[in-house]
């Protein structure tokens, strides 16, 4: 398979991520979008792994090469566990002084 | 067209669906329910590059842990076609337009890269991905941000609870 479509088809992903940050006003939609522009990566640097590894394969078949980036992978998923956490939170307590999850009202936060 | 290309074009098109339904839908449980969909699909992915450690990994911690903890949110808020805010027609059109804009600006470069379309993704061959090997690098070469992580984790686990508890101070004003 060529890497080239595993390129187009991620940044098809992130930029339907994108589109989504920017369209919709429910703060929940939003975060979820970022969630799916991260999974995005995700798996375009599990690609680009297995693409140098199998260059590397041809020469050494015990060679490790590209197991650093399903480390970073692994990595990426225990930091966005963590940041859903407390994302999740701040939107919990919005709610609650807001009674709504409009990011708009954001935009007042200053009163 | 073998086995693993209709598998990959299969799980690219139902990942891709899946994410545009996550924005059309009008109704967060449902987007929510999409999103699910596309990490079903991103993890079958991570099968066919045989990397077997993470499609589980995504799995449990993404589709289970992730996804189950915007549901609850979800349900506790009440959240319901009705009050779901929306934004005006125009705003949408403009967004979409970037949005496609910059797919196009940068699916011309990857089409222009000599160096990307002469590299190809071995699928079947390799043994990085299992848990053997990652666990071997993950706690020799990396032990160190792993234990990291676990700091990570207590700072936002603390952060979430001291964000979320109800704060009396402020009920009293």
């Amino acid at each position: 398979m060529p890497i080239s479509n595993y390129i187009i088809f991620c940044l098809t992903l992130f930029t339907i991520g994108i589109v989504g940050v920017l369209v919709r006003r429910n703060a929940i939609i939003v975060f979820m979008c970022i969630e799916l522009m991260l999974n995005a990566v995700n798996l375009l640097l599990v690609a680009f792994s297995k693409m140098h590894h199998g260059a590397a394969y041809l020469t050494d078949k015990a060679s490790l090469v590209g197991a650093e980036a399903q480390i970073f992978v692994f990595f990426i998923m225990v930091v966005a566990a963590a940041e859903v956490s407390v994302g999740l939170a701040i939107i919990v307590m919005m709610y609650r002084n807001t009674h709504s999850i409009d990011i708009n009202f954001l935009n007042r936060l200053k009163n | 067209m073998n086995l693993v290309e209709i598998a990959f074009w299969g799980l690219s098109s139902l990942a891709i669906i899946s994410a545009i339904m996550v924005l059309i839908s009008k109704n967060p449980v449902h987007s929510v329910l999409w999103l699910i969909a596309v990490f079903f699909a991103i993890s079958g992915h991570y099968i066919l590059l045989n990397a077997q450690f993470l499609a589980i990994v995504n799995l449990i911690v993404y589709a289970g842990a992730i996804m189950v903890l915007f549901l609850f949110v979800i349900m506790l808020m009440n959240l319901n076609k009705e009050r779901d805010p929306q934004k005006n027609v125009w705003i949408k059109l403009a967004g979409a337009v970037s949005g496609g804009c910059l797919l196009m600006v940068l699916v011309s470069l990857v089409k222009q890269a000599n160096e990307v379309n002469t590299k190809q993704v071995e699928m079947g061959i390799g043994h990085i991905g299992l848990i053997k090997t990652l666990g071997k690098v993950l706690f020799t070469d990396f032990v160190v941000p792993f234990e990291i992580s676990s700091v990570l984790f207590l700072s936002a686990m603390v952060g979430a609870v001291v964000i979320g508890k109800k704060d009396s101070k402020l009920e009293n004003n």
